[in-house]
């Protein structure tokens, strides 16, 4: 089961640093893919913005997934599966003087997870417009099913709370700092995953049970990301985030990216690097069953270090001079991005190793986007 | 815990909406002209040239990552669970 709901604000609410202006009217066409850890993720992804007058823009995504599965976690103890989740969002943008007003609605679907949310944000230019702030609010509404269990149905809330200001600082460099608190409330463990505990009984030396995690969780991140213009045609940016949870997660993301133009093409290249601690209910192995309050063994809230190296071209094959009709310009792009996980409390039980001496496990993945972008 | 991290929340939305309404009234002088943002209004220095992309490589990482947020002023949350 896919469980990753993803809420595209950003789609759908303003551009930081570009209030006053609403954004350009323009279609994208993306196919991804995710190729790693015995998971293949596939899918489209359609972006459509339109203005209507001089003051309102509307946008509409639609996004799947196709996800088939045989990870870590699910050939130790579960089934591989496939599975497939549909997103629409809707959005608008109403644009008054200065100020840009956002809101937009998404919802997911997957045989055992709805998900719905709504979006609203406020931009607002000021200094000359220099400086652009951004309030921006979601509230998510999320119902969690279980494919075995059709009596099983739980719910989680959740709000997103945000304070963005993007500042122009020099003729050749702008920068942006973003503040966003999320509270998570209701059933936050997945239905499926279990934790490892000793277990003297079996042949192994453990044995599973089922998760079980703390009803709530409230997290903050403050992103810092500055792009510098270089004196020859080409672009650097720095971004750092710091994160910190409810859960005891602290996490330190920083990436580094250059931007080359060259003729009708595009170069970027990015290397990010992140490290977090682990959740204070997560642990490789339980000493016992029902050893404590809370109990977790999901990868993601191991203590890890990710580092992924990214590769993008594009190339523009339209452009004013030489557009289609109404298409004023045209682009194709492909990227790859490289990800590598270390996790440092997540044992490889496939290596089938002597219970304590399993090898740590390490996650490698291939991203692949290929997408078309029309401006009109 | 939730109530304390939201009170301090909605103080700075507060700060931030204050300074927002001061703005209005401020006479700061703009330091880069409007006909000195050329550079900056080249697309190679837009800060999320392509929405549809980013939009899905973030989701990537929140999936694989225990960390969520702060990537953009609207920026998105996730369901990970």
């Amino acid at each position: 089961m896919l469980r990753r709901v993803l809420v595209t604000l950003f789609l759908l609410g303003s551009v930081a640093g570009h209030a006053g202006v609403l954004p350009e009217d323009r279609a994208d066409v993306l196919y991804h893919l995710y190729d790693g850890g015995g998971v293949e993720i596939d899918g489209p992804s359609i972006l459509v913005r339109k203005k209507a007058g001089k003051s309102l823009s509307f946008v509409g995504n639609y996004y799947v997934d196709m996800v088939s599965s045989a990870s870590i976690d699910v050939i130790t103890t579960a089934s591989p599966y496939t599975e497939e989740r549909k997103q629409w969002s809707l959005g608008m943008d109403y644009l008054r003087g200065n100020t840009t007003m956002s809101a937009g609605f998404t919802t997911s679907e997957e045989s055992d997870y709805d998900a719905k949310t709504y979006n609203f944000s406020v931009s607002q230019d000021m200094f000359g417009d220099l400086t652009t702030l951004t309030l921006s609010y979601a509230l998510g509404d999320d119902l969690v099913r279980k494919s075995d269990d059709g009596s099983f149905e739980r719910q989680l809330d959740r709000q997103i709370y945000g304070v963005g200001v993007t500042q122009i600082l020099t003729k050749n460099l702008i920068a942006t700092l973003n503040f966003e608190t999320v509270t998570d409330e209701g059933y936050l463990n997945n239905p499926y995953r279990s934790v490892r505990y000793f277990d003297p009984g079996s042949a192994l030396g453990y044995s599973f049970e089922g998760e079980l995690y703390p009803n709530t969780r409230t997290s903050n991140a403050l992103g810092l990301r500055a792009r510098y213009y270089l004196p020859y045609r080409a672009a650097i940016e720095g971004e750092y985030r710091f994160f910190t949870d409810t859960w005891d997660i602290e996490g330190h993301t920083a990436a580094l990216t250059y931007v080359h133009p060259w003729k009708d093409f595009t170069f970027t290249g990015k290397f990010r690097y992140h490290d977090q601690t682990g959740a204070h209910f997560y642990r490789d192995i339980f000493p016992r069953a029902q050893a404590t309050n809370f109990r977790g063994r999901d990868k993601e809230l191991s203590p890890l270090t990710s580092y992924t190296f990214k590769l993008k071209a594009a190339y523009q094959f339209l452009d004013e001079s030489k557009g289609w009709g109404f298409i004023k310009k045209g682009s194709v792009t492909a990227s790859i991005d490289m990800l590598h996980v270390d996790y440092h409390d997540f044992s490889d039980l496939t290596a089938l190793a002597p219970i304590g001496s399993e090898p740590l496990y390490k996650l490698d993945a291939d991203i692949y986007q290929v997408f078309f972008s029309f401006w009109y | 815990m939730v109530k304390t991290t939201l009170s301090k929340s909605g103080l700075i939305l507060v700060v931030a909406l204050l300074l927002s309404g001061l703005a209005g009234c401020s006479g700061v002088e703009p330091w880069v002209k409007p006909y000195e943002r050329d550079r900056l209004a080249d697309p190679i220095m837009a800060l999320d040239a392509d929405p549809v992309s980013s939009a899905y490589i973030q989701h990537v990482y929140e999936a694989r990552e225990g960390a969520r947020g702060g990537e953009g002023a609207a920026g998105g949350g996730c369901g990970c669970n």
